[in-house]
């Protein structure tokens, strides 16, 4: 996995909470930082994919590695 | 991306109808929907500082009911004094144990990504509420208020 800025672990928690985790975490970083999130939530592979589509930030990565799942967000 | 909007009415006052308004407004907001949520009727308990909301299995032959309680209690013991409160008490354990967030938290949520909270005006007045049981930053409206920001929104729900 690549180099990251900052990390966020989401993991435990359902839908919305990971998003809005991640904007919030994403907000107080600056352009072009990428964040790494850790979520356990299997619906938030579809919603982070959606998530960068809609606000324009990178997504680098999607992948499931035991049972987790990482997501490496730069942000726009 | 510039900004969308999306307009929801919350008519609802039940623990778990207070749900998609507040997921949906919260998660608008973070993609950078400009948000708001007019309340009226029941959907003004979702604005109460303290909101007690509660879950109810009557009438809901929908919900999924825990250890075979469907089976143990047909639908008038579903009536029993208490029953709202038990089924209550389960359905926030569930919650807090499937990490979904709490009311009080998602709203805290909406709020500080600025979604507006609208109380409809007329049913304050029609069910005697006191405004100060509400919480902060609440506006006062009617109808045409609502419509002034729907009839731009891109995605306006009644829920």
């Amino acid at each position: 996995m690549a180099d990251f800025d900052q990390e966020l672990d989401a993991s435990g928690l359902n839908c919305p909470l990971p998003i809005l985790r991640a904007k919030k975490t994403l907000n107080a970083m600056s352009a072009g930082q990428v964040l790494h999130v850790v979520a356990t939530d299997p619906g938030s592979v579809r919603d982070f994919d959606a998530f960068a589509k809609q606000t324009g930030n990178e997504l680098m990565e999607s992948k499931e590695d035991g049972g987790k799942f990482h997501f490496l967000i730069k942000k726009s | 991306m510039e900004d969308k909007k999306l307009a929801i009415i919350a008519t609802k006052g039940s623990l778990d109808w207070a749900y998609p308004p507040f997921i949906l407004a919260s998660t608008a907001a973070a993609l950078g929907y400009e948000t708001q949520i007019f309340c009226t009727f029941y959907g003004l308990q979702l604005l109460k500082k303290e909101p007690k909301l509660e879950v109810t299995p009557l009438g809901n032959p929908g919900m999924p009911m825990p250890l075979g309680m469907d089976k143990w209690f047909p639908v008038l013991g579903l009536a029993l004094p208490g029953m709202q409160g038990m089924m209550t008490a389960m359905m926030k354990k569930k919650m807090q144990s499937k990490g979904v967030a709490s009311i009080e938290e998602l709203r805290e949520l909406c709020l500080e990504a600025e979604v507006k909270l609208v109380a409809c005006q007329m049913t304050v007045d029609l069910f005697d509420m006191d405004t100060d049981d509400f919480i902060d930053g609440v506006e006062y409206a009617g109808a045409t208020s609502f419509f002034e920001f729907a009839g731009e929104s891109d995605i306006c729900l009644y829920i």
